[in-house]
């Protein structure tokens, strides 16, 4: 444990660490621009220069190690000169054109320019100029801003591993690109957004649309995939203007995906915003008393049942399974995309493992999942423990792009059968490895076999011995940012007879099921705030609040219950969802025992005690989950087609229709090209 | 003056032929089996006694150098031994001509020095416009190996030993030891941050010691004929023989290996033919290659070539390189092509040499015309101090050295084109 004093504070760090990292433990800020503590250290920049004694040069701290009885001064006239000296250098070939700089306002050259640099420059000869590139619809360039730090080269290489970008040239003409002009295909490309320093690479959608300044700064939860990335939403009066990642090491590190960050502007179309019920086979506007009136005639003729979509609050999950024992209706479903997942046993369900865990695995394998596309960020995390570690990954689906290489083992059940009798290509991996991991996909039990495939994992998870004191290594991968907190929470009720009986549907936001399934003569309740494909189906409509306009509750698929708060109102009519289904419940003279916000929570942590745990993982017991019985040699299918479209706010997004036409239909066409 | 005897590469001007046989005749490759029987750490001593400084410009002690690597590997990482034959300085011309005529000595160098280090590979990196050059040393290693001299039990003497060339792609920052390792892996040629030193965390991340080829091709000699022969030349600290190349406007340019220490004017005046001109036409001499500071004539008439008299004049030995300039030269234009030398071949990694030295060089052209200020000489001065000692490696040093070098010495020059500049613009 090296010992080093810095501006004369003595510190004692742990071996390895670098000077910068040192200085920051006791609350010194050294100034930086290439240094990113999630990526490799280049120590380009030279900004973050300080003196070291008996050093006779300035040394870089963020490739210094601590070095026992190192004494560095950070604000030395010698240090202070060499970085007053390194931001002239910066400044001489960056245009000074901030106030038309997207950047502005929340730029680091900018920022430090005024703490750190001179306040004029000597230099008079002529300025750089940079061709600008075609990075695809989301990220913008203006390459004459480029500073050469190359965060952005290396958070495509080690975090996003797609290799697109690089610096080319050198000297003065050193620049960023891509060589052959091409687009960055990756699901993590907005991210380069925010690790660049500068006004180089900044948002298309959001050119020119707003300043920092204006925006009112909200923390949330995204939920349009099962990950649970912390978010901040930023909004300028009732718009949102954009999205951008929240800090948790745990969940999502410093990143988000794409479509987290860019799908927003589907928040502003085809919203719905008024109640609407069907008169005379047409859906007409309404007030919320004729609504909740139309609702009432048929509640006294007919059985209900509910169905939860991907994206509802926790809230308004338990309010809906009040309600509906209230009117006596025995049929809850949360698995609308009909995957067969055992709802009894919570280790059967949730991400065991956790994704913070993934690093700890030396060995993985996935079963009928594409993360990269179903949860991009669970699949940058296995992509960095591979990186760190080089640890063997096997597949059993189908062929993917997945950013790091894997040993493909099957397409289909017969593969992870043969693996469950420790037999097949990777058994040998598994029984070596201390903490192997299997990540099931979800979306791999959408088949009649589906439960006895839980229940093959799960042998395969105890064959290999992965559940075991402080490691539990079976995991199952969601996509639905509902899914888990709606198990969890008991929406599954009712079986096969009872749901024959079923007449009328009411609908929490569920627009991923098969709407063309329901009966013709069936009643249909559509909460929800997109006129996406189920309202078209419903007979009445509540226009509920999307995740930005409500404060509510979400689990993840490793089980963390976290709390998001609302950033703006909901358009119109609108209200938030569980106040819509109490309003409900009153109207049909049923009354929820709970009027605030704090009422439901409390309500939610009665139902099940892990809400009452903001932010933690409670580890679920080891129980025996899935269904005996045979399973068919059916291969495993996609459980996402296309990334950027999932759910309604996306499928009403503009951004995200860009993205489909110039990453998915663009790869298709020189698919059928090269056919 | 060095005796004929006494010199090291005796076929340096290409008079007899490079190959196997005749180099054997010339006493390269005699008694190398008995020199690697005296054991590893015999020569590493022997090279530590004879103070040989590394020919590649920073003359930092070989012996030292060697003695970093590892004994013994701990971990499995094997040991290497990289030769720098990427020669670009400016001036310098003194590896190829080894290479070209005697690449036997470099051959044997680089087994005596592998072994002493414990490396079973060895890698040279020549420069890519060294086409014939890299021919003529694959051939001389072909020999060598078909002479079982180098390979499997090289020499008889046990140990394992292979050597491989590998041609760069003409950047001269390749001749920076990290940037050239970088190259080596195939990686962009562009220098690491130290630490960690090649001795810990090279080529591949395994322990490697990079030396010049004329550091390499002594160590023969100096094992064969002993450390206080070779300590015999020069003065303390800057001992043995040395390759000096003398260019420029000299009568007759030259290669010529020479005692350590010599008086400029003597290596000048006996080995170069003299200045066009006689003495009293010289104007100023570059010492060291491009990089080093121009030393004016004043300084010229007494200064002893090595590492320490020419540090103490504010300049360096550097790689040896002479060039010689006579009062027809327009020193400033001369030193602005230097300065867009350097901003040309800067690799562009950190700020200070990718932003300092294009700025320099664009003040530098507008000096030779005089379209400057008079402050903007101490300016230049200013943003050369700002570009030393803050880049990753010594190229920003390198690109700063010359302009500094100018101003020093050449103020007077400067300040009169500005003045005579303005004036014309007043008339």
């Amino acid at each position: 444990m090296p010992k080093l004093t810095i501006d004369g504070i003595e510190v004692t760090v742990e071996p390895g660490t670098s000077i910068i990292q040192a200085a920051e433990q006791v609350g010194i800020e050294i100034p930086r621009f290439c240094y990113h503590d999630k990526l490799s250290v280049p120590a380009n920049c030279r900004m973050c220069l300080v003196e070291v004694e008996k050093s006779p040069k300035p040394m870089a701290s963020c490739a210094l190690p601590c070095g026992d009885g190192m004494v560095v001064h950070t604000q030395s006239p010698k240090a202070k000169q060499a970085r007053k000296n390194i931001m002239e250098m910066l400044l001489i070939n960056h245009p000074l054109d901030c106030p038309i700089c997207d950047q502005g306002g929340e730029c680091d050259l900018q920022d430090q320019a005024v703490a750190y640099g001179y306040d004029r420059s000597r230099y008079e000869e002529e300025k750089r100029a940079v061709t600008n590139k075609n990075l695809g619809p989301l990220v913008k360039t203006v390459m004459t801003r480029c500073i050469q730090c190359t965060r952005c080269v290396r958070f495509g290489e080690e975090i996003a591993g797609v290799t697109e970008l690089g610096v080319i040239g050198r000297g003065e003409h050193l620049e960023i690109g891509t060589y052959v002009e091409q687009m960055v295909t990756s699901e993590l490309s907005g991210n380069l957004i925010d690790v660049c320093p500068v006004g180089a690479l900044t948002s298309k959608p959001y050119a020119f649309t707003a300043r920092p300044w204006e925006l009112r700064k909200t923390p949330g939860i995204d939920v349009l995939d099962a990950v649970g990335s912390n978010i901040r939403i930023d909004a300028r009066g009732g718009e949102i203007m954009r999205v951008l990642p929240r800090l948790h090491e745990d969940v999502n590190e410093e990143w988000i995906s794409d479509k987290t960050r860019f799908a927003v502007d589907g928040l502003k179309n085809n919203r719905l915003d008024k109640c609407y019920v069907r008169r005379n086979g047409k859906l007409e506007a309404a007030t919320w008393d004729e609504a909740f009136a139309a609702i009432k005639a048929e509640t006294k003729k007919r059985t209900f049942g509910a169905i939860v979509g991907d994206l509802a609050d926790c809230e308004s999950i338990i309010a809906l399974k009040d309600l509906m024992k209230e009117l006596g209706a025995a049929n809850l479903e949360c698995r609308s995309d009909m995957a067969q997942i055992d709802p009894k046993h919570p280790a059967g369900y949730l991400f065991n493992t956790t994704i913070a865990g993934i690093e700890k695995a030396d060995a993985i394998l996935l079963v009928g999942t594409n993360p990269r596309t179903e949860a991009a960020l669970v699949n940058a995390r296995i992509r960095k423990t591979w990186l760190a570690k080089h640890i063997k990954i096997g597949v059993i689906g189908q062929k993917i792009d997945l950013n790091y290489p894997y040993q493909y083992l099957g397409a289909g059940p017969d593969t992870l059968a043969e693996l469950s009798e420790g037999k097949g290509a990777f058994a040998a991996v598994l029984k070596n490895a201390r903490n192997p991991m299997i990540i099931l996909g979800a979306g791999a039990l959408r088949r009649a076999d589906g439960g006895a495939i839980q229940a093959l994992a799960r042998k395969v998870a105890e064959t290999f011995n992965m559940v075991k004191d402080g490691w539990n290594g079976y995991n199952m991968l969601h996509t639905q940012a509902a899914r888990v907190g709606a198990l969890m929470l008991g929406f599954v009720e009712g079986d096969e007879a009872s749901w024959s009986k079923v007449d009328a549907l009411y609908l929490l936001g569920a627009d991923e099921m098969a709407v063309e399934n329901i009966k013709p003569d069936c009643f249909v309740v559509y909460q929800g705030h997109h006129g996406d494909k189920a309202a078209h189906r419903a007979d009445v409509i509540l226009p509920g609040a999307a995740y930005t306009e409500k404060s509510a509750t979400y689990v993840n698929m490793e089980g963390r219950v976290q709390n998001g708060l609302q950033a703006v109102f909901p358009p119109g009519d609108a209200k938030e969802d569980w106040q819509i289904v109490a309003g409900l419940a009153a109207a049909l003279g049923h009354k929820l025992p709970y009027k605030t916000l704090p009422q439901v929570r409390a309500r939610l942590a009665k139902e099940n005690a892990a809400f009452a745990h903001v932010d933690e993982i409670q580890p679920a017991k080891w129980t025996p989950f899935g269904k005996a019985g045979k399973c068919e040699s059916k291969p495993f299918g996609t459980t996402v087609e296309n990334f950027y479209m999932t759910d309604p706010v996306s499928r009403a997004s503009k951004t995200m229709q860009a993205c489909t036409d110039a990453f998915v239909k663009a790869q298709e066409e020189k698919a059928v090209a090269h056919a | 003056m060095l005796a004929d005897k006494d010199r090291i590469f005796t076929n340096i001007y290409g008079f007899e032929s490079a190959g196997l046989k005749a180099a054997q005749a010339r006493g390269v490759w005699s008694g190398t089996k008995e020199i690697m029987a005296k054991g590893q750490d015999w020569i590493i001593e022997e090279v530590k006694k004879s103070d040989l400084r590394g020919r590649g410009g920073a003359g930092f002690p070989t012996g030292m150098k060697w003695s970093f690597m590892p004994k013994e590997s701990k971990d499995g990482r094997p040991n290497y031994l990289v030769i720098n034959a990427d020669e670009s300085e400016p001036g310098t011309c003194k590896d190829r001509d080894i290479i070209r005529h005697e690449p036997h000595r470099l051959i044997e160098g680089a087994l005596l020095a592998s072994y002493a280090m414990r490396a079973h590979a060895c890698y040279i990196y020549i420069r890519g416009e060294f086409m014939r050059e890299a021919e003529a040393l694959q051939n001389a290693i072909e020999e060598a190996y078909e002479a079982k001299l180098v390979g499997k039990n090289a020499c008889g003497s046990g140990w394992d030993f292979d050597i491989y060339v590998h041609r760069g792609a003409g950047a001269y920052i390749c001749g920076e030891e990290t940037a050239l390792l970088n190259s080596l892996e195939g990686k962009k040629g562009q220098p690491r941050n130290k630490p960690p030193f090649p001795a810990g965390a090279g080529l591949y991340a395994c322990p490697t010691t990079v030396n010049n080829v004329e550091t390499i091709a002594v160590v023969p000699e100096i094992t064969k004929r002993g450390a206080s022969w070779f300590a015999s030349f020069g003065r303390e600290k800057n001992r043995g023989t040395k390759l000096f190349c003398i260019s420029g406007h000299v009568n007759t340019p030259c290669n010529v290996e020479e005692a350590m220490s010599v008086p400029l004017k003597e290596i000048i005046e006996k080995h170069g033919g003299g200045v066009r001109g006689g003495w009293d036409n010289l104007l100023a001499v570059i010492p060291g290659g491009s990089s080093t500071r121009l030393l004016p004539k004043s300084i010229c008439d007494d200064v002893l070539m090595d590492f320490d008299a020419l540090r103490e004049q504010n300049s360096g030995l550097g790689t040896a390189a002479i060039i010689v300039m006579d009062k027809s030269t327009d020193i400033v234009y001369a030193i602005a092509r230097l300065a867009r030398f350097y901003w040309h071949e800067s690799c562009g990694q950190c700020t200070p040499c990718r932003e300092g030295t294009g700025w320099m060089y664009r003040i530098m052209q507008r000096m030779v015309r005089g379209e400057a200020r008079l402050d903007e000489i101490d300016m230049l001065l200013d943003i050369g101090h700002q570009i030393e000692g803050h880049s990753i490696c010594a190229h920003g040093d390198a690109s700063a050295w010359p302009i500094q070098g100018l101003i020093n010495h050449f103020r007077p020059e400067l300040e009169r084109r500005i003045n005579e500049y303005r004036k014309k613009l007043v008339a």
